[in-house]
C-alpha cells in the first residue's frame, strides 16, 4: 500500500488546519452559508435530511486495517456507530457536528486519511478495480497509476472549478469490475504488441440523468504521455464544457455535442502543447510510487484444495470467494448485504473485526467495492475456513455476491435531500422476497440497482435490473428498467414502462425473474436472456 | 377528518445539523413543538438564519393533527421523524407505531 | 469594487482594458479584458505590446479563466495579468498558482488572511505556472 511522506502528510495536515478555519467562520458568522457551501462541499461535507454527512476518502477503495480501524473510532466517537460504504468506494457518516469536523478530519490524517475532493465540481476520488494486485487477469497492477492521478488530481489549480464534477477509474484487466466506461474518463491499462504498457483512453460517460458509455479517444496512450494527456482532456473540457445548465456540464455532454472525433482532435492539439511544458513526472517518481504495490511476500507450496465438506461453507466459498493470481491463495468478498439489512452499511464492531481479519489474514489490507462490499485481497486457502467461521458469527458471511440480494441502493429518501424516493426499504423486500438461497442461485447472477433520484447514485442505469424512484404527486413511484451492465460489455438499461408503487416493483421483479427461468437456455443469465429475447414477454409476464 | 393547514418553519441547527423545528419562542428538535407561524413564517426564518440559531431554515404547509402537525411532503416527514430504515436512530426510538404516524 | 492586490513590483497599468473585440480591432491598446467565453490564445500573437490583461470572474464557480491564465503564461507573457469580480478568498491560492499576479476583487479581502492562505501549504503536486516545485521534483533531485 501506499505511505505517506512528508510531503504528503504535510498538505493533508495543512488541509486539516484550512478548513478548520472555513468551519469557525461559519460557526462565528463570518461566513453565510452561500459562502461556506463551496468550502466545505470541496471538503466532502453536506448538508443532509437529518444532519451533516462526511465523505471521506478511499482512493482507489484500499484501506489498511488500520485505517479501517480509524473509520471505526470515528463512527463510534462521533457518529452513531455506523459508517457506510459507496459506489465511489468511499465511506460516508450520516450524523456529523460541523463543530466536530474538523477534529474528525485531524484524526483521519493521523492514518494518512481526509476528505479531499470527496465533493465540489472537481476531480472526485479515483476509482480503481477492487482486485487489483490480486486478480489472476490483471496486465499490472492499476493503483500506482490511480495513487499518480490521486496526487496530480489534489488541488489542482486549474480543475478546482470545473463545469461539473469529475470521475475517473482505471483498471488492469479485460473483465471491467469498476464500469470505466460509465466513467468521465476510464483508463485502461494495456500491452501493445512491443510488449510496452500503455492506456486505452475512455472519455465522457456516465450516468445522471443523460446516461451515456465512453466512446474510445485514444487506443493506446504511452505511459511517459499519461498526465499532459490527462490536462489535456481536462483542458478541453475546463473550457468547452457547458456552464449555462448544470444538468449539461458533464464532459459526456460535451463530446456528444463535439462528437468524439473533434474532442478527439481538441485534445491531441492541446496534448501537443501541453507536452512541451514538462508537466510529467520522471519514471523515478512511478517507481517509486509502484515499489509501495510490490506483491506481499506470499507463502510459497501452500495448497490449493479446500475441505468443502461443510455446506454452509462450501456455498460461501462458490460465491464470494474469486481466484487469486498466487497459487495457494484467494480473494474474499465480505457482503454488506445481509437479507434485510441496509446494502453498504457497517457498525465499528464489524469495521473492527473486518480490520482484525485483514491484519491477521490478508497481509493488512482491504478493498471497498463499487458494490458496496469489502475484499480481503490476499487469503491463504488454508485460512478460509476460519474466516468464514469469524464473518459467519458477525452477520457477515451472507453468501449472495452478484445474486440478486447483492443490491447496489444508494441511501435515497432515508437520509439524502436530493432524494425524491426511499432506496433501502426497496432493496430490503427484495432481498427478503428472495431470501432462499437456493432460489437466489438458481436465478444465478443478477445486478439489481436503485437509485432514489435522477442522480443514479445507485447505478441504476447499470442494472441487469435497474430501479428509479421518483416522485409521483408526492408519492414515492418506481420505475423499473432492464438491460444495463457496468461490465465490460456496458450498456444502458431502459425503463420497461409505466411505474409502480413500493409493493408493485418488488413484485414485477420477481415476474421478471420468473419469465427468465422459463426462457433461459442452458448457462444464461438474467441480462443474457433478456438481450437474446427482448423485453416483449417481460412485458407481458408484468403488465399482461 | 380534515385538519387545518399550518405553516411551520424548520431548519437544521447551525453547529450540530440536528432538524429543529420553530416553536414560537425557540427550536426543538420534535415537531410535535412546531407552531402555526401564519405569515410572520418567512420573516422569522430571515431572522432566526441570521441569530445563527438555525441553517437554512423553510417554511412548509402542514396539517394540524391532534398528534401535531403533519408535513405535506413525505421528504419533510421523513426529517421529523428520522430514516425509516432505522427505528432506533429516529426520534422516538421507544415508539413502535411513531413511523406510521408520522409516515 | 473592492481594494486591488497586487503581486508585481512595476507600476499599475492606469489605460482601462478594452474589450477583446475592440483591442484586436485597433493597434494601440495595450491593455485587454477577456470574458470568460472568450479564447485567451486569440491573444498570443500580441503578447509583446500588452502590459495588462485582465480576466473576468462573473461568477467564482465558473473557472474558464485559470485555463485563460495558464495559457497565458505558459505562452510566456510577462505583463500584469489580473483577475476581476467575483475573487474570494480561498481563490487566490489556485489563481496565483495558474499565473495571476493581480487581483480586483469585488469586495475587499483579509489582507492577512490572504497572506496566510498563500503560505499555507508548504508543497504542491503540480507543476504550473509559478515558481513552486511540485513534489515530485522535490522527492527526485
Amino acid at each position: 500500500m501506499y505511505k505517506y511522506d512528508e510531503y504528503d502528510q504535510s498538505i493533508v495536515e495543512a488541509r486539516v488546519e484550512e478548513f478548520r478555519e472555513q468551519a469557525e467562520r461559519r460557526l462565528s458568522g463570518e461566513l453565510s452559508e452561500d459562502q461556506f457551501k463551496p468550502l466545505r462541499l470541496m471538503n466532502g461535507l453536506y448538508l443532509q435530511l437529518h444532519a451533516y454527512m462526511l465523505r471521506i476518502a478511499i482512493p482507489y477503495g484500499t484501506l489498511s486495517s488500520r485505517q479501517m480501524r480509524m473509520l471505526a473510532h470515528i463512527a463510534r466517537k462521533y457518529d452513531r456507530d455506523y459508517g457506510h460504504f459507496t459506489t465511489r468506494q468511499n465511506l460516508q457518516y450520516n450524523w456529523i457536528k460541523l463543530e466536530d469536523a474538523a477534529d474528525i478530519l485531524a484524526e483521519l490524517a493521523t492514518v494518512e486519511m481526509h476528505a479531499i475532493q470527496t465533493s465540489g465540481n472537481c476531480i472526485r476520488n479515483i476509482s480503481s478495480d477492487q482486485f487489483a494486485g490480486a486478480a489472476a487477469d490483471e496486465v499490472t497492477d492499476p493503483r500506482p497509476w490511480a495513487e499518480l492521478l490521486r496526487q496530480w488530481s489534489t488541488f489542482h489549480p486549474e480543475f478546482t472549478y470545473l463545469p461539473r464534477k469529475f470521475k475517473i477509474a482505471v483498471i488492469a484487466s479485460e473483465e471491467d469490475r469498476a464500469a470505466v466506461k460509465l466513467h468521465d474518463i476510464g483508463l485502461q491499462i494495456r500491452r501493445n504488441e512491443a510488449g510496452e504498457v500503455g492506456f486505452r483512453v475512455f472519455v465522457g460517460g456516465g450516468m445522471g440523468r443523460t446516461p451515456m458509455i465512453a466512446p474510445l479517444i485514444r487506443d493506446f496512450l504511452p505511459k511517459e504521455d499519461f498526465l499532459s494527456y490527462m490536462e489535456a482532456c481536462l483542458r478541453v473540457y475546463n473550457r468547452y464544457g457547458r456552464r449555462d445548465n448544470m444538468y449539461k456540464a458533464r464532459i459526456k455532454i460535451l463530446i456528444h455535442e463535439l462528437g468524439a472525433d473533434e474532442y478527439r482532435r481538441q485534445v491531441e492539439e492541446e496534448f501537443l502543447h501541453v507536452k512541451t511544458l514538462g508537466l510529467d513526472p520522471p519514471a523515478g517518481e512511478f517507481e517509486r510510487i509502484a515499489a509501495f504495490f510490490a506483491p506481499p511476500a506470499y507463502e510459497t507450496g501452500l495448497p490449493d484444495e479446500i475441505d468443502l465438506s461443510d455446506p454452509d461453507f462450501a456455498s460461501w466459498v462458490e460465491q464470494n470467494v474469486h481466484a487469486h493470481k498466487q497459487p495457494g491463495h484467494a480473494i474474499v468478498t465480505i457482503s454488506l448485504k445481509p437479507v434485510g439489512g441496509i446494502p453498504g452499511d457497517a457498525s465499528s464492531a464489524q469495521m473492527d473485526l473486518m480490520a482484525d481479519l485483514a491484519e491477521q489474514y490478508s497481509f493488512d489490507e482491504l478493498r471497498v467495492t463499487h458494490a458496496q462490499n469489502i475484499v480481503l485481497p490476499h487469503v491463504a486457502k488454508r485460512d478460509l475456513h476460519t474466516i468464514w467461521k469469524k464473518l459467519d458469527a458477525a452477520g457477515l458471511a451472507t453468501p449472495n455476491l452478484d445474486l440478486v440480494s447483492d443490491i447496489i441502493a444508494c441511501p435515497g429518501l432515508d437520509y439524502c435531500s436530493l432524494a425524491n424516493a426511499r432506496s433501502i426499504p426497496v432493496a430490503q423486500k427484495i432481498a427478503q422476497r428472495f431470501a432462499s438461497l437456493d432460489r437466489q442461485r438458481d436465478l444465478g447472477e443478477v445486478k439489481l440497482k436503485i437509485s432514489g433520484c435522477i442522480n443514479a447514485c445507485g447505478h441504476h442505469h447499470a442494472g441487469h435490473i435497474g430501479i428509479l424512484g421518483v416522485d409521483r404527486k408526492g408519492e414515492e413511484n418506481y420505475q423499473l428498467s432492464f438491460g444495463g451492465s457496468g461490465a465490460e460489455d456496458t450498456s444502458i438499461a431502459k425503463i420497461i414502462g409505466p411505474g409502480f408503487s413500493e409493493d408493485g416493483v418488488v413484485d414485477a421483479v420477481e415476474k421478471a425473474l420468473e419469465t427468465y427461468r422459463e426462457l433461459r437456455t442452458e448457462g444464461e443469465r438474467f441480462l443474457d436472456t433478456y438481450r437474446r429475447v427482448g423485453l416483449a414477454p417481460f412485458k407481458e409476464a408484468i403488465y399482461g | 377528518m380534515e385538519f387545518e393547514t399550518v405553516r411551520i418553519v424548520t431548519g437544521n441547527d447551525l453547529a450540530t445539523g440536528d432538524v429543529t423545528w420553530w416553536t414560537g419562542r425557540g427550536w426543538s428538535r420534535h415537531i410535535a413543538d412546531a407552531v402555526d407561524a401564519g405569515a410572520e413564517a418567512e420573516a422569522v426564518a430571515a431572522r432566526e438564519e441570521a441569530a445563527r440559531h438555525v441553517n437554512v431554515p423553510y417554511v412548509i404547509e402542514a396539517k394540524a393533527t391532534p398528534d401535531g402537525p403533519r408535513p405535506a411532503h413525505i421528504k419533510d416527514r421523513i426529517r421529523a421523524y428520522g430514516p425509516t430504515v432505522r427505528p432506533d436512530l429516529s426520534i422516538a426510538p421507544a415508539d413502535e407505531g411513531a413511523a406510521e404516524r408520522v409516515l | 469594487m473592492g481594494d486591488a492586490i497586487r503581486f508585481r513590483d512595476d507600476e499599475p497599468h492606469e489605460e482601462p482594458a478594452v474589450t477583446l473585440d475592440a483591442f484586436l480591432g485597433q493597434s494601440n491598446a495595450t491593455a485587454v479584458r477577456l470574458e470568460p467565453d472568450e479564447d485567451a490564445r486569440a491573444l498570443l500573437p500580441h503578447l509583446d505590446r500588452l502590459s495588462l490583461i485582465e480576466v473576468a470572474f462573473p461568477k467564482f464557480r465558473d473557472g474558464r479563466g485559470y485555463s485563460a491564465a495558464r495559457i497565458l503564461r505558459e505562452a510566456g507573457y510577462t505583463g500584469e495579468l489580473r483577475a476581476a469580480g467575483d475573487v474570494l478568498l480561498d481563490q487566490i491560492v489556485p489563481m496565483r498558482r495558474c499565473g495571476f499576479d493581480s487581483f480586483a476583487p469585488e469586495t475587499t479581502l483579509d489582507l492577512e488572511a490572504v497572506e496566510r492562505a498563500l503560505y499555507r501549504y508548504d508543497y504542491v503536486y503540480q507543476k504550473t505556472v509559478d515558481i513552486r516545485p511540485p513534489v515530485w521534483r522535490i522527492r527526485n533531485g
